[in-house]
């Protein structure tokens, strides 16, 4: 009887704790339940998913995160708002040069102007870092929409942003990992080191395979790129290609700068009304922007970070568009003294703000030292503000129809063929009375001289993240050939070495990747 | 049906098992008492050995019981020797029990089950509520401040149910939690914080707890295995006694706290002579913005407060069902205004037992609901910064758009100044942050002794731990920072945490005489559910929403476990444990780990040759081995697998003249697994003069591998580029001593002195997936008041974590800082980062505690106190006084007095001069209690006046030296509180 029951006892507890505890041992399968967090089985269903992922991709040039503002942050190595990838390519390609100082006391950040960066620096880990993270987002997209015909933009487009962030590592870094979408991802491997020879053989060959694949020239919507994208990244690579790789390539420089010029393009006739907030209205100029928006675009960095921080002092902040400056970035006197008026009168680019400022900066942290810039303004043409007065709806002209014309000039003076000097000439001029309204300043041809045109670009470019670049080129960034104030950490400025032409791969990455190595010596 | 016949028949077995016995009795009866005090003991378990028979000892200290000839009788209490007797003749037996002031024989709770003190293998350190420190306010944590070695226990600071953060040895992690598992009656519950309550442990009333059981080392700890790397705290509350008359307590206090000091800054007149005098040479220093008040900010912030807190509580038996139930309310003011707990607790214990002691239940329910006010702890370093020469509220007209209060402005346009410091007063009465938290914890637990196999024992437990927050933080429309857009003016959150909690397990025990050996095995298994569903809605000023979000996430545990505990002769005692927890933390390929542990104890003091000493009456040697787990990430649910993150409304990208969300991949590590701890213990626990004296001394090496650190990836691999992984070794080692003396133990006069003492070192031995030299380690310990992204503390290879990194200053010959000027440690010639050196950290190499409890005839008098050496603290409140920030963005910036000595211009945030040795003693507690007679003995009323944080003695400059992390940053003071209180037993 006793055995009879423990046995059916027995058996019974059994099957219970196999059922039961089967089941709770299945418990151990979760999902997320959170319905903006899924798995990719569960996300990617449909085209709204697909343009989302699109959306990252460009969005990843300007936000840092995915809630606002730059919450849920893309890159944890730094604070969500200075991951921006804009805020850091505008760091990096003016605070190194005479077009910008920054007061704040940041970190590392004042290392940038002093020119004394290390591999360690914060700044230069989360530049290299955001553009690495960009180029994978793209991967990923290449990868999730190969070979699916309906997705077949999308995947053209996120190849053209790849190349276009493999063209920052090249220009900042000269080389950096390589991966493609054939790389795994989520895993500990370690990507080739690729040098800036490979790196600009793959921008080339990549953009010249998708250059006819791309929409024409403004027939794309609004901030998405087209063929003069890849067209002015191919001109970029070209112009800078004796600094990449040794060789010159000043012809297909031209070859590419007459595809965008006679793609019908032209110079917006009143220069200030290129950076205003309703800048979305001059794409007869701008040949690729990145949005911002004060309610839907909201970050810290990209033009939040460009506007508010070249605020303050006497300049009202309402007159930007904006609640309050943060007063951080103003000018040196060397780019002041790039005009000869700086009351903006005769040149209408000298959007230069010296109220209450001295001209010279004894102390890099006073703000009040050094004259200010004021380009970028959230207020739109007809004077109304923009949409959000912490959060600018002003874009950023990362690439712009002016710039192709210099380009052309600097190409056809370095001995490209495919142009003429005369035609140089004639574009010079052409920006030139756009400046100044009239023909007062217009050049001749033995005015048209290669220091002309740098000092030209940065009269033309200045806070458009070209000038680190452009100095490199002239071989002025380092050095003693040229010298302005701070440049070196001196009031006077002073001579720098010559591997700060390029930025190090950061100590993170050569420590986290045993197959990177620095390229050059001194880091 | 089987299932009722089932239970039928087990009754019936019962029957016959419980009727058998009753032959040949007599009834006796007797009082048990107290043998040093004379006084009766109530609740003495009184058993006829080797049978079920017994019975309890009523108020008066009487029984009276029916037992055979001749039998053995047992009389047992807690705290008291138990003593047996053979039953003769005589129908009258009076017993005095001894008090043991070892209390070997006391019973300790330990994971899924107990132990007699005198059999424990593992480093388990139990304090009753009769050692708890006395004279204590609303947070658990208190009651056993400094009372066990190793074990510490740091406050974030003085706000009233301000968090606490508890450290067993150190910590066993870097990136992941360092957190002890906390397990309230059996119930681990998660340690992930409740939205809107500061501190999870103020849910319990310190009132309701009878034990805090501590488990250092993995013997004791492993069979909880994948949480119990950083030790387990067990707390049991208060239960009725079968047979026990009703009894209540009722207990007061009224308190009132006070800031001790405050940080002195420049006043009205020095400041304004500053910031002349530098106005003169240098042009950025504005002294047109200076004003004509006087304004101690620091005493415009914070207040005297007062609280009260009443406990009520009875317990006893019901028809025999023994009950406590308990209530409790707590309204607490903080010393910073505005700040404010209320608390009420209600808890009730039901523990019957049915079919003749052989099924046990115990019910407990646990109900809480906290009412918070939270104050702006922003304003506390505000309160330093700003201008001393500017009124509070100013009446001219252009500040009464915010409200009156003084606001600073720019000149250019009269509009904000967005840069500036807010008014720390606005920052306060501006602003109400407050939060509703209910809490309940239900656990139901059955325990069954087999009626046809009594050594047999099956435990079923089931518990619900579940709390809801809502909460709202309304700034006023006027406060100055919310003129900006996209500022909220109106939050409200709300949270739902859900933990459920099965286990089952079967306890066989057997003594087997023949071998003169105990066994006792156990197995079970066990099903946790942890969920949390949480929500926040924003709007600014012009009701734009800001924030609408959603969370969901949960994660599951599930786990086998077993443990054989193996006595010989009550001298050798074996203990072995595993546990296989399985996460869903993980992938399925990494999911289960394997956690075990063994010890081994020697009761030298039982062997015949020490067995009759009188002066060594205990000696126990005991060494432990145990593997522990970690899988507190900090990282989410998900870790390892990978998702996609849908972004919110204001955070999309614009294709022609539509916006649209941006869909993430999320970074993740495919491959992540469990940190696992691997510790070695050995003890020597003794005790002379039968307990007058014993204590414990320990040693101990823990070594954690697979340790989780968040390390760069390489780039172009994933969608970060950090990302928590397995990489890393660290090691920690330490020695504790542990002394109890009763220096005194007369009738009348009694001394009681403790004293602990722990040695603690961690290292981290590797932190890379390979080795290089040229790796700093990981930048931790973010400051500020020097803009944003500054880190003052590494993970580094071979220091301990959170080390310091910082330059050496130099001196000159009056011993004052020279500005910018370092020792050259690469000898390079210039100041770069490879002069940073590896310097202090924040963890006390020596840590103590001691106590005092001394009663003469009605009068009792106790103290508390702890010592902490060679802990550093890193100043970061003095790191703002630089002459720099005078006028920074066109607003003036108010100074430590520091700033006299130091006279740095400049940041100097890296160096060692804000690097203090904080080494401290501070006196906790002193409290002077006098208890009435009041003619009858079941009636008892204490009063008592206590002082809580009474001294600091330190050479720390800041305002007080312990400092969770090291870095001393705004930090809410924590008030001298004076106490006085009234209890109530009848």
């Amino acid at each position: 009887m006793k055995n009879k029951y423990t046995y059916l006892k027995g058996s019974m507890l059994a099957a219970f704790m196999f059922l039961f505890l089967g089941g709770c041992v299945n418990d151990l399968n979760t999902v997320p339940l959170d319905e903006d967090i899924q798995t990719e089985e569960k996300v990617l269903t449909g085209e709204e998913a697909y343009k989302q992922l699109l959306a990252k991709c460009y969005a990843g040039f300007i936000i840092g995160g995915q809630t606002a503002v730059d919450g849920e942050p893309d890159i944890s190595s730094i604070n969500g708002g200075f991951s921006s990838y804009l805020r850091l390519l505008w760091n990096h390609q003016e605070l190194p040069t005479e077009e910008a100082i920054c007061a704040w006391n940041d970190g590392n950040l004042r290392d940038l102007h002093d020119m004394d960066w290390n591999s360690s620096n914060e700044f230069v880990t989360a530049m290299y870092y955001r553009i690495n993270l960009e180029i994978t987002y793209c991967n990923n997209l290449i990868r999730l929409t190969k070979d699916q015909a309906e997705y077949e933009d999308y995947n053209i487009e996120a190849r053209m942003l790849r190349a276009l962030s493999y063209w920052h590592l090249l220009d900042m870094f000269r080389t950096g990992p390589f991966v493609t979408e054939d790389d795994p991802i989520g895993t500990f491997f370690f990507p080739e080191q690729a040098t800036a020879q490979q790196l600009f053989d793959f921008i080339e060959t990549e953009l010249k395979a998708i250059e006819e694949l791309l929409p024409a020239p403004m027939a794309n919507e609004y901030g998405r790129t087209d063929q003069a994208v890849a067209w002015m990244v191919l001109a970029k690579l070209y112009l800078n290609a004796k600094v990449y790789t040794g060789a010159e390539k000043y012809t297909e420089c031209i070859t590419y700068c007459n595809k965008i010029i006679s793609a019908g393009y032209s110079l917006e006739p009143n220069y200030a009304y290129l950076f205003l907030a309703d800048n979305h209205l001059r794409t007869n100029e701008i040949i690729f922007p990145i949005c911002a928006d004060g309610e839907s675009t909201q970050t810290w960095g990209g033009m939040t970070f460009i506007i508010h921080s070249s605020v303050g002092g006497a300049m009202p902040a309402s007159e930007s568009g904006i609640d309050g400056g943060w007063e951080g970035n103003r000018t040196t006197s060397a780019f002041v003294d790039k005009f000869s008026d700086i009351s903006g009168n005769t040149d209408h680019r000298a959007l230069i703000f010296s109220t209450g400022q001295t001209k010279e900066i004894a102390d890099i942290f006073t703000f009040k030292q050094g004259y200010m810039i004021r380009k970028f303004r959230n207020i739109t043409s007809t004077g109304a503000a923009g949409s959000n007065t912490s959060h600018p709806d002003t874009d950023f002209p990362l690439f712009r129809y002016a710039d192709v014309l210099l380009m052309y000039a600097e190409a056809v003076l370095c001995g490209g063929t495919g142009g003429s000097a005369s035609t140089a000439l004639e574009y010079m001029n052409d920006l030139r009375e756009r400046a100044y309204g009239n023909t007062n300043g217009n050049i001749t041809s033995g005015q048209l001289t290669l220091d002309f045109i740098l000092d030209e670009r940065a009269r033309e470019l200045f806070w458009e993240c070209h000038r680190r670049t452009d100095l490199i080129r002239f071989g002025k960034l380092t050095g003693n050939a040229y010298l302005w104030p701070w440049k070196g950490a001196q009031a006077a400025g002073a001579s720098t070495d010559e591997r700060f032409n390029v930025f190090p791969i950061p100590a993170s990455d050569i420590n986290a990747n045993p197959n990177l190595q620095q390229i050059v010596s001194g880091y | 049906m089987i299932l009722i016949n089932l239970k039928t028949l087990l009754m019936l077995l019962g029957l016959m098992v419980s009727t058998i016995s009753y032959a040949q009795e007599v009834s006796l009866s007797g009082s048990v008492t107290d043998s040093s005090t004379g006084e009766p003991l109530p609740g003495v378990t009184i058993v006829e050995k080797e049978t079920t028979n017994g019975t309890i000892t009523n108020f008066d200290g009487n029984y009276t019981i029916r037992i055979s000839k001749g039998a053995l009788i047992q009389f047992s209490y807690v705290g008291y020797r138990t003593i047996e007797q053979q039953v003769g003749e005589s129908a009258v037996l009076n017993i005095a029990l001894e008090e043991d002031l070892e209390q070997l024989d006391e019973v300790v709770v330990i994971g899924y089950g107990q132990v007699k003190k005198g059999d424990a293998t593992g480093s388990v350190i139990a304090i009753g509520a009769d050692d708890f420190n006395k004279g204590t306010t609303s947070s658990p944590q208190d009651l056993i401040l400094g009372k066990v070695a190793g074990v510490q226990i740091t406050t974030e600071g003085g706000a009233p149910g301000s968090s606490a953060t508890i450290r067993i040895r150190g910590g066993s992690s870097m990136s992941a939690s360092n957190d002890p598992l906390i397990v309230i009656d059996g119930m681990p519950v998660d340690n992930r914080s409740i939205s809107g309550m500061s501190n999870m442990l103020t849910s319990i009333n310190p009132a309701d707890i009878e034990t805090f059981t501590v488990l250092k080392d993995a013997s004791a700890t492993a069979i909880y295995g994948s949480r119990a790397s950083n030790g387990v705290i067990m707390i049991t509350t208060k239960k009725g006694k079968a047979g026990q008359d009703l009894k209540w307590n009722v207990d007061y206090q009224f308190t009132v706290g006070q800031i001790k000091k405050t940080i002195d800054v420049l006043n009205a007149e020095e400041f304004t002579a500053l910031v002349q005098e530098r106005a003169e040479t240098h042009s950025s220093v504005d002294p047109t913005l200076l004003g004509t008040s006087a304004t101690n900010w620091q005493d415009e912030i914070f207040q005297t407060s007062t609280g009260h807190d009443l406990n009520v509580g009875a317990s006893g038996s019901v028809k025999n069902i023994p009950f406590r139930a308990s209530f409790g309310y707590t309204d607490q003011e903080g010393i910073l205004k505005t700040s404010d707990m209320k608390r009420y607790t209600g808890m009730l214990n039901l523990n019957p037992s049915f079919l003749d002691d052989h099924l046990k239940v115990n019910l407990g329910l646990k109900g809480m609901l906290i009412d918070n006010r939270f104050a702006d702890k922003g304003a506390i370093g505000n309160a330093l910064r700003f201008d001393p020469t500017k009124p509070v509220m100013d009446p001219d007209s252009k500040y009464d758009k915010y409200g009156g209060y003084y606001t600073w402005l720019m000149k250019s346009d009269g509009s904000r100044n967005v840069n500036a410091t807010r008014n720390p007063v606005a920052q306060l009465e501006q602003r109400a942050d407050e939060s509703d938290v209910s809490r309940i914890i239900g656990d139901l637990q059955l325990n069954y002794k087999f009626h046809f196999l009594p050594e047999l024992n099956a435990t079923v437990k089931t518990g619900v731990d579940y709390s809801e927050s809502d909460g709202t933080i309304i700034t006023d429309p006027l406060a100055s920072w919310t003129q900006a857009a996209s500022v909220g003016i109106y939050r409200e959150y709300s949270q739902e945490k859900r933990n459920e909690l099965f286990d089952f397990y079967l306890n066989y025990q057997k003594d087997l005489p023949t071998i003169e050996s105990n066994l006792d095995v156990m197995a079970g298994y066990e099903w946790q559910h942890f969920r949390i569903k949480s929500d926040a809605f924003e709007v600014d000023k012009d009701d734009k929403e800001l924030e609408n979000s959603k969370d969901d996430t949960e994660n599951y545990l599930v786990s086998f476990f077993g443990r054989l505990n193996y006595s010989l002769m009550d001298k050798y005692l074996f203990t072995a444990t595993i546990r296989k927890d399985g996460s869903s933390r993980f992938h399925k390929d990494n999911r289960w780990g394997t956690f075990p542990s063994l010890a081994l104890a020697w009761r030298i003091s039982e062997e015949s040759f020490l067995k009759n000493s009188k002066a060594l009456s205990n000696l126990k040697l005991r060494l432990g081995y145990g593997i522990t787990g970690q899988q507190e990430l900090n990282s989410g649910d998900y870790p390892y697998l990978g998702t996609y993150r849908l972004s919110d409304n204001r955070t999309q990208y614009q294709f022609g003249d539509k916006f649209y969300p941006l869909l993430r991949p999320n970074g993740y590590d495919a491959s992540l697994e469990w940190e696992e701890t691997t510790t070695y213990n050995i003890g020597l626990d003794f005790g002379f003069l039968e307990g007058r004296l014993s204590g414990s001394i320990e040693a101990y090496k823990r070594k954690t591998e697979n340790l989780l650190n968040t390390v760069p990836v390489p780039a172009g691999t994933n969608f970060t580029d950090r990302l928590l992984t397995n990489v890393g070794d660290l090691e920690n080692e330490g020695v504790e001593l542990t002394l109890d003396a009763m220096v005194i133990n007369k009738k009348d006069f009694t001394w009681q002195l403790g004293y602990n003492l722990a040695w603690n070192q961690n290292k981290v031995t590797k932190l890379t997936s390979y080795d290089d030299p040229a790796y700093k380690g990981v930048e931790v310990g973010g400051i500020s008041g020097v803009g944003v992204g500054n880190y003052i503390q590494v993970h580094a290879i071979g220091h301990p974590i959170y080390t310091f990194y910082v330059y050496e200053q130099v001196y000159d010959l009056e011993g004052k800082p020279i500005e910018g000027v370092y020792v050259d440690r690469s000898g390079d010639g210039a100041i770069t980062l490879d002069d940073k050196y590896y310097s202090k950290d924040p963890a006390a190499d020596v840590t103590m505690g001691f106590s005092s409890n001394f009663t003469y005839k009605n009068f009792d008098l106790g103290f508390n106190g702890r010592i902490s050496l060679g802990n550093y603290v890193y100043n970061n409140v003095i790191v703002g006084a630089r002459y720099q920030e005078l006028t920074v963005n066109q607003y003036l910036t108010n100074m430590p007095s520091e700033i006299k000595y130091s006279k740095f211009e400049t940041a100097q945030q890296y160096s060692d001069y804000f690097l203090e040795d904080a080494s401290f003693l501070r006196l906790d507690n002193a409290t002077l209690g006098y208890t009435f007679n009041i003619g009858k003995d079941w009636m008892k009323l204490r009063c008592y006046a206590t002082v809580q944080n009474v001294f600091v003695v330190t050479d720390y400059k800041g305002l007080d030296p312990e400092i969770q992390g090291g870095i001393d940053n705004d930090v809410y003071p924590r008030p001298r509180t004076f106490m006085l209180g009234v209890n109530f037993n009848f």
